[in-house]
């Protein structure tokens, strides 16, 4: 029987990076097919290439045996090929049946026949056993109820092979299992679907087959036979990357950071972050690990100040920060290295000297009250410059002009030379090369020696093993284990952060 | 040297296409686009016209300002021109009510003007933190509610008390000397010769010489002007670096309205009243002269002047029949809209060339090739 999809040697190259480095996928017809992998394992860029979004510099793709180069998602979807992005694509103030339509709406003359729309919809809601009432808005829907819309969608535009990225991520456990009901009858039906997720209990609940990817290679492809959750959390985190070498434990008995019993809502009103308590004190390097969207980002958010906590606090050195201006928390010493260093680090048209300076434009060197001090926020741009080698012929280019690694260490300079006693360090070394990773890693032990209170968060579980003096694992939005990184090993925080192995204790304080 | 180049070449070529495209508009109208030029450039010559010209570019600039502050943190304040007629009617209202010591009736003037701006901006502002109301639709609204309710109202019912009205006395009371910035002739007579056909050089030209300097302190000097160009250049780093991002569009709309308010003192002072027909359309104006000028101090110096000497030029080209005024309006769209493009383009190349340059400072002082510390992610 020919592969209803079958990649060969897929290679896909961005400055810098290798994405995909010679994947190999075969999807048969008819089942469901999961990918799994750590975020940045190259899940994404490979459903990119297939549904025709970005093309491999290198491979084959077949489609039902025949060879296909797709250079627009049209194309893709001319072959039968449909994807449900997990940001769902719908226009609130339109009906579902409008949105369904919308893009490839039946006419006559310019008018919309929407009477042969809606019979078109309601064979395809029979075939394949979903229920929908075309005439609600979308506004009115649940968020399981609009990605259905989505399903139908692709459905409708006749695809029988079904990307799905990340579909439960946004779901609760109920409406996960709506969607998995779904799914079985939409195989039932004939579809062919390939789901991207890395929460490993559903991979194992609700597939056929499974594809791991990791640091852009195919590791395995097998059967859903015999697999345990442990297997693919091996698999997905591997441990071959250099590692940070543990040093000797600086903890002090002073408590930094303290946060208690901290709730963060989302916009919708659900608890992305519940009820989390812990201690930072100084010396000391926490690290968390989770799979990411599992709360660390507004859990850091809600200390650094930009996300407001609906219940608990948060102690700075003793103050109560909970209700303080970002201004205020980074006045009394909080350093922030963001996940993303073009959203939240750098201004990317601004020179070096003003990237250095924001975020300690009140304090000294760079300014004061009133006054933005140019000849102090310029040497210390230069000190920086020196002491975290960044590469730059001067520090009046733009921070654009940077490569990503350097960008980073002008980041890491500019919080760790203003004598933070808290550092929040969300993916300090991701996407940069291996010697400026040691070069970050060494940075922060150094502060981390002087007294330094540090809360890192990472993806890559060997930085968080070899760096932190403790590990909490975050797993939809609360904290379900506490380690010491002494005896623990990637396979076993994988198993954690997917919820393949838990925790008997209660919340560790 | 090359930045100033590259900073030098697109207001030249668009210069240079501005004037080929507006001869091609004048030969497409029937007129001699040698002779038009060439008496705009001739009435330009005169001392009495370049009065005129700094008179107008005057509160053009001023405008400028007003909308270049909101533009550096992305905030379009199009309403300075209802800001600007409130804030004249206010001004002229209040300083005819008193008569005080010259310095202090001017101030109070100047400050009934800004605050009247400052306030009727902030709106506006509040609207926008409070209500998430975009700032283009409030100020839109806010012009119409300023021009054709609050001035028509006033305006009207001020009329009424005064005693018995003419054509000339139409308009709010006049305001005595003591409340006028004096002109500033002398000055320019310094260098050259006496001005005649009594035209004066307004005092308000010191005033938006301040107002520029100010502008230029508060963004490069002051903590507040980082923070405000900080939040327009990238808000999300921005908050997260501290800055207040609500406190900073209430702060940016109010320093913009501040700076509208002087607009109408030109005229204030011209005609040492508000006037039935106040002149309209500058807070517009400033918008387009902000744009050309690309928010820069010195660069909105000579695109008010730019513009000031087109608006000067209609007069003439009517009178000598070289061409039709409105010439010059198109005049004025075509160097916008070429000077945009061109402000485009060299960005573009500027960028690259930077990160070109930078990559290759880079290798030199290395000496190595970084390919092979690729790492695959």
């Amino acid at each position: 029987m020919t592969a209803a999809i079958e990649l060969t040697g897929i290679t896909k190259r961005f400055p810098g990076v290798i994405a995909n480095d010679n994947v190999n996928l075969t999807v048969k017809k008819g089942e469901i097919h999961a990918i799994c992998g750590e975020n940045g394992a190259g899940k994404s860029t490979l459903m990119k290439i297939l549904y025709g979004m970005q093309s491999a510099d290198e491979g084959t793709m077949k489609v039902y045996g025949d060879v296909v180069n797709f250079n627009t998602p049209n194309d893709a979807i001319d072959r039968g090929i449909g994807m449900v992005h997990q940001h769902f694509m719908l226009a609130d103030q339109l009906t579902v049946l409008e949105n369904i339509i919308l893009g490839a709406e039946p006419t006559s003359g310019g008018v919309i026949k929407f009477k042969e729309a809606e019979a078109h919809l309601a064979q395809v809601a029979a075939d394949y056993g979903l229920t929908i009432d075309p005439n609600d808005m979308v506004e009115t829907l649940e968020v399981g109820e609009r990605q259905r819309v989505e399903i139908i969608k692709v459905l409708y535009r006749g695809a029988d092979i079904l990307i799905l990225d990340e579909p439960t991520a946004v779901l609760v456990p109920q409406e996960v299992e709506a969607l998995f009901d779904n799914m079985r009858e939409l195989k039932a039906a004939g579809s062919t679907i390939i789901f991207i997720d890395h929460k490993l209990d559903e991979v194992l609940e609700i597939s056929d087959s499974i594809t791991v990817l990791r640091h852009g290679k195919t590791v395995a492809s097998m059967a859903n036979d015999g697999v345990t959750a442990h297997d693919l959390a091996e698999l997905m985190v591997g441990s071959e990357l250099p590692t940070p070498d543990t040093a000797e434990s600086t903890v002090t008995d002073t408590v930094a950071l303290e946060v208690q019993g901290v709730t963060v809502k989302a916009e919708d009103g659900r608890d992305v972050v519940e009820n989390i308590n812990f201690s930072i004190h100084k010396g000391e390097i926490l690290g968390i690990a989770g799979v990411e969207g599992n709360g660390q980002g507004e859990l850091i958010d809600a200390i650094i100040g930009t996300t407001d906590v609906s219940a608990g606090s948060i102690d700075l050195h003793g103050v109560n920060i909970t209700k303080m201006s970002v201004r205020k928390r980074r006045e009394l010493g909080i350093g922030y290295v963001p996940e993303d260093r073009h959203h939240e680090g750098l201004m990317l048209d601004s020179p070096l000297w003003e990237n250095a300076a924001l975020g300690h434009q009140t304090q000294a060197p760079y300014g004061s009250r009133w006054l933005i001090n140019r000849d102090g926020a310029r040497n210390q741009t230069e000190l920086i410059k020196e002491q975290f080698d960044v590469r730059t012929p001067n520090i009046d280019v733009s921070a654009h002009a940077l490569s990503g690694g350097n960008q980073q260490k002008l980041i890491i300079g500019r919080e760790l030379t203003s004598n933070p006693s808290l550092l929040i360090a969300a993916h300090p070394t991701r996407g940069i090369d291996v010697g400026a990773q040691a070069a970050v890693w060494e940075q922060i032990r150094t502060a981390r020696a002087e007294g330094l209170a540090t809360l890192l968060i990472s993806a890559d579980l060997d930085e968080l093993i070899g760096l932190s003096d403790t590990i909490v694992v975050m797993l939809r939005g609360r904290l379900v284990a506490r380690l010491a990184p002494e005896d623990v090993t990637p396979r076993d925080l994988g198993a954690y952060m997917t919820g393949a192995a838990t925790q008997n204790t209660d919340e560790a304080a | 040297m090359r930045r100033m180049l590259f900073s030098l070449a697109a207001p030249v070529g668009a210069f240079v296409v501005t004037i080929i495209i507006s001869s091609i508009a004048l030969m497409l109208f029937g007129s001699n686009p040698i002779s038009a030029f060439g008496d705009m450039l001739g009435h330009a010559a005169k001392l009495e016209t370049q009065v005129d010209i700094l008179n107008r570019a005057t509160p053009l600039y001023i405008s400028a300002i007003a909308a270049a502050i909101g533009f550096r943190m992305n905030l379009f304040n199009i309403g300075v021109e209802g800001q600007y007629l409130f804030a004249f009617l206010i001004a002229a209202q209040v300083g005819s009510l008193v008569v005080l010591p010259q310095v202090f009736h001017i101030l109070l003037i100047t400050t009934v003007a800004v605050a009247v701006g400052a306030a009727y901006a902030g709106i506006a502002g509040v609207l926008k933190v409070t209500r998430g109301v975009n700032e283009v639709i409030s100020t839109i609204m806010l012009n119409a509610i300023a021009i054709s309710g609050l001035i028509a109202f006033l305006q009207q019912r001020w009329q009424a008390e005064q005693e018995n009205f003419t054509s000339t006395t139409l308009g709010t009371n006049p305001i005595e000397e003591s409340g006028l910035i004096p002109n500033i002739n002398g000055l320019l007579e310094i260098f050259t010769r006496d001005i005649g056909q009594g035209k004066e050089l307004t005092g308000m030209l010191i005033v938006a010489g301040v107002v520029g300097f100010g502008y230029h302190f508060l963004l490069t000097r002051m903590r507040f002007g980082f923070d405000l160009r900080a939040s327009g250049m990238n808000p999300f780093a921005a908050r997260a670096g501290g800055v207040p991002p609500k406190q900073m569009v209430v702060a940016a709309m109010v320093l913009s309205g501040a700076a509208a308010g002087l607009i109408g003192l030109v005229e204030l002072n011209e005609k040492a009243k508000f006037s039935p027909n106040p002149i309209k359309g500058l807070g517009f104006a400033g918008i387009a002269v902000a744009l050309l000028g690309r928010n820069h101090p010195a660069g909105m110096i000579f695109a008010a002047l730019l513009f000031a000497f087109l608006d000067v030029s209609a007069g003439i080209l009517q009178n000598t029949q070289a061409a039709t005024k409105e010439i010059v309006n198109i005049m004025q769209g075509i160097v916008l809209l070429v000077a945009v493009i061109a402000y485009g383009v060299t960005g573009r190349i500027q960028a690259r060339e930077e990160a070109r340059a930078t990559a290759e400072a880079l290798q030199e002082t290395e000496g190595r090739v970084t390919e092979g510390t690729e790492v695959a992610v």
